[in-house]
């Protein structure tokens, strides 16, 4: 099954200048499943997105389908078809 | 000559660059990253070596920390693809912070450790590079910064159930290399102390003993204090800022002289010693009450020539109005020139001077951020 995946500008040179990865996983696959495919072809993006624990950055949301990620079943959330976006908190003064 | 000044701020890396440490032309922030997100980064550690022009940088960005790599004197950067460094994810959680709990291991908890910040970064001979990191912690590179090793030994020092947090997070923060004695390094931690290896961090002795606080019941613990800055001068006198007095050890392991009597503070955080001439400090104090700003509300660099014995007021060229940006951890280094050293410092207020021996202090940039370290070479 194929997610699309939505890159923000500030990640895009992570991953050739791409704004939209597509990415082949099980059916069954969570949001961990989809970060480790996606660290594996991309590693310097994926160690943006989490830390070494394997948790999102602080600053990094991750929406499933409209939905963010932490209000849902976080990494373990099924990703069940939907679109991903990845969209950073820009956040502080 | 010419000369290149990093300058790491609370939002980017700032370069600055001269032929005669007079008339500066300053750049910045870096886009140390191809997208520039790194431009508004916490830049905490900057390392130059001026044998290979190499320079490393460690930057707290909104994706994590990480470490970029110049080979061209800070033109271009270059950043592993994979991360320079990562907590093994077995080690029991450690929480390092005010709670009651701090420094000691906790097997059972769902947290683990990961790598918050670099705090420090340091060359050593050929591709050997050491990283202070938090949380408390220290990593050693043998190719030239690109990954590093976890030193398991001073993470497992017994003393480590003293250690804490500092008000800016715990960590390895200081780097004191001992050029000619091989396996020789010396770290500060905050809070926990002064440790120093002689088999290249295989073993770990405590060496604070002697640093007295007055913010625990204990005046003279063994360890835990909170240690601010560590240098070393060239005869290998070590010369530390505490949370407290200065002082001097000629001989570590035989305890640490009071140097602040003619200090006009009991408190400051930059602390460097003179390339060359054995003796020679350069210290920047701050209010050790209330008022953590510079004492009498004057910008100044105090200096030493005599083992810290005497102190006077170096501040020829610096604003004689009131000035309250005070001078960090790493705010301040000297270039290494052995012929001319010069002496480099930047404040809160995002101010730099420069000034050779003896000179008067000149403006390299102002109004830049708020100023977390210097590191500066010749390059030329």
């Amino acid at each position: 099954m194929s997610t699309d995946v939505k890159i923000p500008a500030a990640l895009a040179s992570e991953c050739g200048g791409a704004r939209h990865l597509t990415v082949d996983l099980d059916e069954h696959a969570t949001l961990a499943d989809l970060l480790d495919a996606v660290a594996a072809a991309h590693p310097r993006l994926g160690r943006r997105l989490r830390d070494e624990s394997g948790r999102l950055r602080r600053f990094v949301n991750v929406y499933i389908g409209d939905e963010e990620s932490r209000r849902l079943q976080g990494l373990d959330t099924p990703l069940d078809g939907r679109e991903i976006q990845i969209l950073p908190s820009i956040a502080g003064g | 000559m010419a000369y290149l000044v990093l300058i790491g701020t609370r939002k980017g890396l700032f370069t600055a660059t001269s032929d005669d440490r007079v008339h500066w032309s300053v750049d910045g922030p870096a886009k140390l990253d191809q997208d520039g997100f790194t431009a508004v980064a916490e830049i905490y550690a900057a390392a130059c070596d001026p044998a290979t022009g190499r320079v490393l940088v460690g930057a707290s960005t909104f994706f994590g920390p990480s470490i970029w790599r110049s080979d061209d004197a800070a033109r271009t950067w270059d950043e592993p693809e994979h991360a320079p460094m990562a907590f093994p994810q077995d080690l029991p959680y450690r929480p390092l912070d005010f709670s009651e709990t701090a420094g000691i291991d906790q097997p059972d908890s769902p947290e683990t450790n990961t790598v918050k910040r670099v705090w420090q970064l340091a060359f050593g001979p050929g591709d050997r590079v050491w990283a202070g990191v938090e949380p408390t912690s220290l990593w050693t590179s043998d190719d030239a910064g690109r990954t590093f090793t976890f030193n398991q030994a001073l993470w497992d020092h017994p003393q480590h159930t003293t250690w804490a947090s500092g008000a800016g997070g715990p960590a390895v923060h200081t780097i004191v290399t001992h050029p000619g004695e091989p396996g020789k390094l010396t770290v500060a931690i905050s809070s926990g102390g002064i440790y120093q290896t002689t088999d290249d961090g295989a073993t770990w002795n405590g060496i604070t003993k002697g640093i007295t606080v007055d913010y625990g019941p204990d005046e003279a613990p063994e360890s835990g204090q909170c240690i601010h800055k560590v240098t070393r001068d060239a005869a290998g006198t070590l010369f530390a800022q505490s949370h407290g007095p200065a002082y001097r050890a000629d001989r570590p392991d035989g305890g640490w002289t009071n140097i602040s009597a003619t200090l006009p503070t009991n408190f400051g955080f930059a602390m460097v010693a003179h390339p060359t001439r054995p003796g020679t400090v350069l210290a920047w104090p701050v209010g050790e009450a209330m008022d953590r700003t510079p004492p009498n509300a004057r910008i100044a660099a105090w200096r030493t020539t005599d083992n810290g014995e005497n102190w006077t007021s170096w501040a020829h060229g610096l604003p004689d109005e009131n000035y309250y940006g005070t001078v960090m951890r790493d705010g301040a280094c000297t270039d290494g020139d052995p012929a001319d050293p010069g002496w480099y410092f930047g404040t809160r207020c995002g101010d730099v001077w420069a000034a050779a021996d003896d000179g008067h202090w000149h403006q390299v940039a102002a109004h830049l951020p708020d100023v977390l370290c210097v590191r500066a070479m010749v390059t030329a």
